[in-house]
């Protein structure tokens, strides 16, 4: 039952790490940079939605979609202004360092506009928890929507890139920039359109991330960040099934740890299990070698 | 006539600098330091408020020994190496006296700064043994592991607890030498602790496992040595789980009320040792409360109790020794560290409260319980 227990707690922080994967390996998978602001993005998105809720009184549903769209224009616009013209650049490490710079703003714009003071996140999801076995398993609502959502983002995603003209485009551009653009793709184009993606999957990531876990700081996206980048590439960085996997074994990964090993330990193990992948199998686990990113 | 006005203003101006510069000397520079921003600014607005608020009554009642005070507030984000930097920036202006820095990790690196300055010192909240361990180092807070000993002894003596759960943050060292002295002093107290269960700065935001485990080793009490950002979380998470022990914090465990958005029903019943209590109905509690309430909104918290204390220990102690702010850095702080060893203090967080050479106060701690929303005496 215990153990029972902790796998459900598990996959719970799984599932949020899996949200949050999902939009790295988007924006790495096509864009092929790692976008480091991710984490912060998530974190605007979860503030968007405490603002529209808590001073505005908007009901949940649209106060997510509105930080969906918050963050939409966010991504477009840190890609159009960060991003862009760094492309090319003689050094892929240029951008990379930019990212982090992206990051550090946005935590900083933060502490500047709400302040360092934890807020408590109300949960948006109006399902009480499920429970099992007489009472002794709870699986809180929060767990079950952020699932069924991964589901349905990794099932949405993979029709989008293979069934639409856009999303077929963004393969192209994934597979070559030079030749997708000789082909007629506005490649600049694709990889906006990515990003805006990327960034509205990071809004909905912060408001089940800031449900689970109800605290809110300017910082509350970048440590969650950090581990869904290492699921990511856990899963095959690029592979958008991958992502979903790779979130949910390290979620239960670190659980486990924390029970069973010890509970200060549980980063290095989760570390630690990261460098044996990657040496055995150095793709992650969905990741084909070079092709079929995405 | 242009030409004149430009002469009369610059010489104007002349004298305008002269004047102040021969002010500076007759007044008192008291610096602090404390986030401000970041993580624990919770903790360094609450002592930057509460100085001002004590140097303004200070300045009202004709300043210390007839001078005025003035205070210079600098921010650190709780981090060590900025709060060195902002100590230089205070010297630069002139302090001579440091009354800081509010957090423990940045106040050990500022302490010998000001031991190798000879500046006098007193963190109002810097709770490490390490942060009042030079000789011109004092305190007003207790130590962490006092913090540590005396909630294992209240626990032990008034039988709050057969079997205990400690959950801390093992990357702090605030929460790990709670935690330390709380096992030491509980061998010879009447509870046992079944579990011990940490986190770190990296994954404090699931608790589900440290809680888990309290709740098997069936602990009918869980010791918090750790902020309040986190015991929100876990009291959310313990409510979730349906655990429902009682909850055991330290001075960290104050301003969980203040979380913005926090369901604070879920604190009901939460205990914790914290040597101030806002609602306590003393006329200089009372004072002190509706002044801040005035000025910056919002109950002050321990930390502005400390600090508030801080500089009129710093007054006490200046009168004893008779000081004045002609005298250099090195000398007032000789004089303090002699009259802070002599004066017996009234304050806000303690009546009759004596510095030993240490730094270290002697004051009696009292136990707060969570009651409809506010912080209520335990008897």
């Amino acid at each position: 039952m215990t153990f029972l227990n902790y796998l459900i707690s598990g996959i719970s922080l799984g599932s949020v790490y899996a949200i949050i994967a999902l939009g790295y390996t988007m924006v790495y998978g096509i864009a092929k940079m790692l976008n480091f602001a991710h984490g912060d993005v998530i974190m605007v998105g979860a503030y968007t939605v405490f603002v529209a809720m808590s001073s505005s009184g908007l009901p949940a549903l649209p106060a997510i979609l509105l930080s969906m769209a918050v963050c939409t224009v966010l991504g477009v616009v840190i890609e159009r202004v960060a991003y862009r013209p760094l492309r090319g650049a003689a050094s892929p490490l240029a951008v990379l360092i930019t990212a982090i710079g992206v990051s550090y703003l946005l935590q900083n714009l933060a502490l500047l506009i709400f302040g360092s003071n934890t807020k408590s996140f109300s949960t948006v999801v109006p399902l009480s928890p499920l429970k099992l076995a007489g009472g002794q398993i709870t699986i809180s609502g929060e767990t079950i929507v952020t699932i069924l959502a991964s589901i349905l983002i990794v099932v949405g995603l993979s029709l989008f890139i293979n069934r639409t003209k856009p999303g077929q485009a963004m393969l192209a551009v994934s597979e070559d920039q030079g030749a997708a653009k000789l082909m007629g793709i506005n490649v600049n184009g694709t990889i906006a359109l990515t990003f805006a993606i990327g960034s509205s999957l990071a809004a909905i990531a912060g408001v089940l991330l800031c449900s689970a876990y109800p605290s809110l700081t300017p910082y509350t996206g970048s440590m969650p960040g950090i581990k869904a980048f290492v699921a990511a590439v856990f899963g095959g960085i690029g592979s958008i099934p991958g992502a979903m996997i790779g979130g949910i074994l390290l979620g239960i990964i670190e659980i486990f740890g924390k029970a069973y090993i010890s509970s200060q330990m549980a980063d290095a193990i989760v570390f630690a299990v990261l460098i044996i992948v990657l040496l055995v199998k150095p793709t992650g686990i969905l990741g084909k070698p070079i092709r079929e990113k995405v | 006539m242009n030409k004149f006005a430009k002469i009369a203003s610059c010489v104007l101006a002349g004298t305008m600098v002269l004047s102040t510069s021969a002010f500076a000397a007759d007044t008192w520079k008291v610096g602090g330091i404390g986030p401000t921003t970041g993580g624990a600014a919770v903790y360094g607005q609450a002592v930057a408020n509460a100085m001002q608020i004590a140097a303004d009554e200070i300045n009202e009642a004709g300043g210390i020994n007839g001078y005025q005070v003035e205070i210079n507030f600098q921010d650190d984000e709780h981090d060590a190496e900025k709060a060195v930097n902002a100590y230089n920036t205070l010297k630069d202006w002139g302090m001579q006296i440091l009354e800081g820095t509010v957090t423990s990790t940045p106040c050990i690196a500022v302490a010998a700064e000001t031991l190798n300055d000879n500046m006098f010192q007193i963190t109002p909240s810097g709770s490490a043994q390490e942060c009042a361990a030079g000789a011109n180092a004092f305190r007003v807070c207790f130590t962490d592991p006092a913090q540590g000993t005396m909630s294992a002894l209240y626990i032990g003596e008034h039988g709050l607890a057969e079997k205990v759960a400690i959950i801390y943050n093992s990357s702090d060292v605030y929460s790990t030498g709670i935690y330390e002295t709380f096992v030491t002093e509980a061998e010879s107290q009447g509870f046992e602790v079944v579990s011990v269960e940490a986190f770190t700065e990296d994954s404090k935001t699931d608790f589900s496992v440290q809680l888990q485990k309290a709740k098997e080793a069936g602990a009918d009490l869980v010791f918090l040595p750790i902020y309040y950002t986190e015991a929100s979380l876990i009291l959310t998470q313990a409510a979730a789980m349906e655990y429902a022990p009682t909850f055991f914090g330290v001075d960290g465990m104050d301003g969980i009320l203040d979380v913005e958005g926090f369901d604070t029903t879920l604190a009901e019943g939460v205990m914790l040792l914290t040597p101030f209590v806002a609602s306590a109905e003393d006329e200089l509690t009372q004072n002190f409360v509706s002044k801040f309430e005035e000025l910056y909104g919002g109950i002050p918290n321990q930390f502005a109790a400390d600090a508030y204390d801080g500089l009129y220990a710093i007054k006490a102690a200046a009168e004893a020794s008779d000081l004045n702010p002609d005298m250099s850095i090195s000398d007032i702080c000789e004089g303090l560290k002699a009259g802070m060893t002599s004066i017996t203090f009234d304050g806000l967080t303690g009546a009759g409260c004596t510095w030993d050479e240490n730094g270290e106060p002697t004051k009696d701690p009292k136990a707060m319980v969570i009651e409809n929303g506010v912080y209520a005496p335990m008897e």
